[in-house]
């Protein structure tokens, strides 16, 4: 079944593989898990105020983009962005974003309504005593947030958010649907030019399944020893 | 903004001759919904029968089932599709290679197979975690039963372990539902692909992503309410899960 295999078209193509393709998937990976932990973290903290109003908008945020498949947010955005650039700008035309902004925006937004959850979780596991400790202190509810409640959340959740940027850096495959050169997007070009589509495919998937199995590896370790730290 | 909303664009006639546009958006939910329900079956089949093979003493009954969570968590889905779409075909033997070029409707088989059994491996986690939680008393007093291992899972684990998972499950559901859409890569043409179709021969973007917004969150409520039925029809009175 491998006789005319064709490892050579892979070689050839690698530099362009890694150095765009790749490049670009981390690239958003990191971008978006930063500013979705970010933007996340505040729609937390908003639904966990205790102001009926926010919380009512941070959750039904939440809720709307937990149930909308990925590909139609990405077609949504790539559509919407030009209109919101517009509007911020203040020009008389919809202004032309590229594709990176447009799916950075995408992802950081879609996956902000995740990072929440995990966000949220973490600070409700932190103990009332924590907070009430710090208001004691005269710690003003910020203060409270950013010395106290935050650092330890985020070091409560750290493996779950890691575990959502490997999901993360899986789903940035979709911009395929885009045309974008993402790294299976790279591949597929690769593949439709040269009409070699198992072997592309077959090294993308490769790719992908090692990074993924030796993150998920770490992850777990660093699980184990956050368990060991309780 | 110079964007011309029309909001009647919906009942105008769509150019591929089937009807209205949204005749066209109702199809496309059709084949989501028919995919979705398609893949979990195989899902649910699969996934339970390995997640019941992590939790044996066997050990290559274990690593049989860590090794196919593991292949099917650690690639996109969308490879995946690409994989058994474009790949399969071509290293099988010529002849059932042809033969399954040749079916019609490869993109929903491919997309139902494929879905199923990347949402098999998070069915599988879930199966296991739940026959973890359950008190490790009940396996012992099956055993002290005389009860065979088979008997065992079918008679005194599975049933409650998966009355335990059934919130889960649910949202495992509704994320193969969501996950129908990434098939729009192998070109089936489901609600985002119809969606997607609608905006480009009427020109009305938002008009469409909005009708495919709301298709999805009503596909949404009405799962979770008919979940919640379900969790209340199989509740067992006394239990953590029974009210």
């Amino acid at each position: 079944m491998f006789a005319n295999f064709d490892f050579d078209v892979i070689r050839r193509s690698l530099s362009y593989l890694f150095f765009d393709g790749m490049t670009f998937t981390l690239t958003l990976t990191s971008l978006a898990t930063f500013g979705g932990i970010v933007f996340g973290t505040l729609i937390a903290l908003m639904r966990l105020s205790g102001f009926w109003l926010l919380g009512r908008v941070a959750g039904l945020y939440v809720d709307l983009m937990r149930s909308l498949p990925l590909v139609l947010v990405i077609f949504w955005f790539y559509f919407l962005v030009p209109y919101i650039g517009q509007w911020l700008t203040g020009s008389s035309r919809p202004v032309r974003v590229g594709a990176f902004a447009s799916s950075l925006v995408t992802f950081t937004l879609f996956e902000a309504a995740y990072f929440s959850e995990i966000m949220r979780a973490g600070i409700q596991s932190i103990s009332k005593g924590q907070p009430a400790a710090a208001q004691a202190l005269g710690l003003t509810y910020s203060q409270t947030m950013r010395y106290v409640v935050l650092p330890q959340a985020f070091r409560n959740m750290l493996p779950v958010l890691l575990t959502q940027t490997i999901v993360l850096f899986q789903d940035t495959s979709l911009v395929y649907v885009l045309s974008i050169p993402d790294f299976l997007g790279a591949a597929s070009k690769v593949a439709q030019r040269d009409g070699r589509l198992v072997e592309m495919y077959l090294f993308a998937a490769a790719v992908y399944f090692v990074i993924s199995c030796v993150a998920s590896f770490g992850v777990r370790r660093l699980q184990a020893r956050v368990a060991f730290a309780h | 903004m110079n964007y011309h909303w029309n909001w009647r664009v919906f009942w105008e006639p769509a150019p591929n001759g089937t009807g209205s546009y949204l005749d066209m958006l109702l199809t496309g939910l059709l084949v989501t919904i028919e995919t979705a329900i398609c893949a979990w079956i195989i899902a649910l089949m699969t996934g339970i029968v390995i997640g019941v093979l992590r939790t044996l003493p066997s050990r290559t009954a274990s690593w049989i089932g860590f090794a196919w969570v593991e292949f099917f968590r650690n690639m996109p889905l969308l490879v995946q599709l690409f994989l058994w779409f474009f790949v399969l075909p071509e290293i099988l033997p010529p002849s059932w290679g042809l033969w399954m070029k040749q079916i019609p409707n490869a993109p929903f088989y491919t997309a139902a197979i494929g879905i199923g059994l990347f949402m098999s491996a998070r069915v599988a986690e879930q199966t296991r975690a739940g026959i973890n939680a359950l008190p490790r008393g009940q396996k012992m007093a099956a055993t002290a039963l005389g009860l065979t291992t088979g008997q065992t899972y079918r008679y005194v684990l599975l049933p409650m372990a998966l009355r335990i998972i059934l919130p889960p499950l649910t949202s495992e559901f509704l994320s193969t539902i969501k996950n129908t859409s990434v098939a729009i890569t192998i070109g089936l043409i489901e609600l985002t692909a119809e969606a997607r179709a609608m905006q480009e021969f009427s020109f009305q973007v938002f008009e469409a992503f909005t009708a495919a917004t709301i298709l999805y969150l009503l596909v949404n409520i009405v799962v979770v309410i008919a979940m919640r039925f379900v969790e209340r029809g199989l509740a067992v009175p006394g239990y953590i899960t029974g009210k």
